[in-house]
């Protein structure tokens, strides 16, 4: 199923994808940021595929990630707050989960979002899905997704100045940035 | 000119309607007089802290648009900072009418990326587990639906039920609401006789309580009216935003993940996948109705075939030890120990593990970076997914249907904002 995959994406998008591998039986498809819009287009079109069905979208800061059990990197940005000094090249991730109903298949879709300028072309013309969880990715991340009808935040007050998700967001929270009702 | 013309029109209009009491009036605003109704968050119809804002043209809805986010507790961000067994109390807290179902679909995440699975028996206890729970939030979307349209009888026949379902948790887990039942590669306690008992005592009678909800509500003239036809959907649309589980199948959609890509041990249990075909309130009521039978069934033949032997894998390096033999052996006492301390690490890379949830597709997302903490756990919780469709589906129906229509999704907030 893999192979048959790879030669499809490879025919049709040629450089737009990255990667296609195979983790725990589960496809994993690595593209080009600006190409996610053709690409999941041609999973959904396409007859033989046919990922009809848009499970979630999500975002994830991979500031730092280390391959080991070393927790020190992520430790080391969890106390000191300096948002300005973060790398930033391919910080983020976006995720997408597709699924076919018809033939019962999953597959993930992922492409890369720079720190310093983290746009993402929006799904939402192909998968109406889209709305609500590009805005969540928004709302956690600071993605912010081109051609969205409606870019808010899902979960936290509008006029919140962070995104907790990211790694460089203490745990505890910032004190003050949310104000608290008078006793 | 054209104002008079207008005028005809919007007469002409006005008198059929008085002539015939089948046909209404839709006249042009003049006066833009729209009105904006805030619904919620603190509103009994809206199960949790949902806010709703209403714009209404009369009594009819023009646009709704959704607000998430009172109950967020940022369960995300408290995973990449927890070990994989510290989660498992949180995933009480998402759905927390069906928490057995969110503990199975969690650990099986984390069983996927470790590399561990369950002993047959931790399979079928999770199995009756999850379907129990199951029947227990069937049981509450149908009674809290049937109360939003003024049936209040059904609401407490269905919480009697699950009072009894609660007791068979207290029996199961130790615990009535927040169970916290399962470890990663089994259960916290075994299935003993005297739970069972309870179970088959409880599978034996419910089907005839249920046939009472039947008699009380599918020939309800005033139930019938206020949910036949209202809020329909077609598939196609129910697709395209996201719906999943009962809500899909009122559609017409064969899709459950228990068949889909079967999970534990449900490729050996047989059962059938119920659709309704209709997409409307109505057809939603039905597929949980008729759904809570299915589950009786599959607790009926897992209680049958459960074998015996171990409720956890037997893997000391990634499955926490009973803890009576904590106190007892110093090998199982240094497991306990690591695994506690430094947790379960898990393989590098990402796994997305989908299990069929009360609400829906309930999956977990977990990026491993090799230590015992999730690098990024997303949890695509059901009833989210499923509330993006409200505005689709209340648009054109009256006030009063609103509630109809959320008692039918059946959103539970703690899931919708994690």
């Amino acid at each position: 199923m893999i192979e048959k995959i790879e030669e499809k994406l490879r025919a049709a998008l040629g450089e737009n994808i990255i990667s296609v591998k195979e983790f725990k039986d589960q496809v994993i498809v690595e593209a080009r940021r600006d190409a996610i819009v053709e690409v999941c287009r041609f999973l959904k079109e396409d007859r033989e595929l046919e990922f009809n069905f848009l499970s979630d979208i999500c975002g994830a800061d991979m500031l730092n990630f280390v391959d080991s059990s070393s927790r020190k990197a992520y430790l080391a940005v969890e106390h000191d707050y300096h948002p300005e000094e973060v790398p930033t090249a391919g910080r983020f991730m976006v995720i997408y989960q597709l699924t076919s109903l018809r033939n019962r298949t999953r597959i993930r879709v992922k492409v890369r979002v720079d720190g310093d300028n983290p746009v993402c072309p929006s799904l939402t013309s192909l998968y109406p899905a889209a709305n609500w969880y590009e805005r969540e990715t928004f709302d956690m991340f600071g993605i912010t997704f081109e051609g969205h009808p409606d870019m808010r935040r899902m979960y936290m007050p509008e006029e919140y100045d962070h995104h907790p998700l990211r790694k460089d967001f203490p745990l505890m929270g910032v004190p003050g940035s949310i104000p608290l009702p008078r006793k | 000119m054209a104002n008079s013309s207008r005028d005809k029109d919007n007469v002409a209009q006005i008198v059929r309607a008085l002539e015939d009491k089948d046909t209404s009036a839709a006249l042009e605003d003049p006066l833009e007089n729209y009105m904006v109704l805030n619904m919620g968050p603190q509103h009994p119809a809206t199960h949790g802290v949902l806010r709703l804002l209403v714009k209404l043209d009369g009594e009819t809805v023009v646009e709704c648009i959704p607000e998430l986010g009172y109950l967020h507790r940022g369960y995300e961000k408290i995973a990449e900072a927890s070990t994989y067994m510290e989660f498992i109390p949180h995933t009480d807290r998402l759905d927390y009418i069906s928490p057995i179902a969110n503990n199975v679909a969690y650990a099986l995440a984390v069983e996927k990326i470790a590399g561990v699975e369950a002993p047959p028996r931790a399979q079928y206890i999770r199995v009756i587990g999850a379907e129990l729970a199951r029947v227990s939030s069937h049981l509450m979307a149908i009674g809290a639906m049937a109360m939003d349209v003024g049936a209040m009888t059904v609401f407490l026949w269905a919480f009697r039920e699950r009072e009894k379902l609660y007791d068979i948790f207290d029996l199961l887990t130790g615990v009535r609401f927040t169970t916290s039942y399962t470890r990663i590669g089994g259960v916290a306690q075994d299935l003993t006789d005297e739970t069972k008992q309870a179970i088959g005592k409880f599978i034996d009678e419910f089907p005839h309580h249920h046939a009472e909800i039947i008699k009380m509500l599918n020939k309800n003239r005033i139930f019938l009216d206020r949910v036949v036809g209202v809020g329909a959907i077609d598939a196609e649309t129910a697709i395209g935003l996201g719906f999943s589980g009962a809500n899909l199948r009122g559609c017409g959609i064969e899709h459950d993940i228990r068949t889909f890509s079967p999970y534990l041990v449900y490729d050996q249990l047989s059962f059938d996948v119920i659709t309704e075909k209709d997409g409307d309130c109505f057809a939603r009521y039905m597929v949980r109705m008729r759904e809570m039978l299915e589950s009786v069934k599959i607790v009926r033949q897992a209680l049958e075939r459960i074998p015996q032997g171990p409720i956890k894998a037997d893997l000391p390096k990634k499955v926490l030890p009973q803890k009576e033999r904590v106190y007892e052996k110093m090998e199982e006492l240094i497991h306990d120990f690591v695994i506690v301390n430094d947790g379960v690490n898990p393989d590098v890379g990402d796994v997305y593990v989908t299990t069929e949830g009360s609400k829906g597709e309930l999956g977990f997302y977990i990026i491993s970076d090799g230590s015992g903490h999730p690098w990024r756990m997303k949890i695509r919780s059901p009833s989210f997914c499923n509330l993006q469709a409200l505005p689709y589906l209340v648009k054109g129906q009256m006030i009063s249907d609103v509630v109809a229509i959320i008692g039918s999704i059946d959103p539970i907030m703690g899931e919708a904002d994690k």
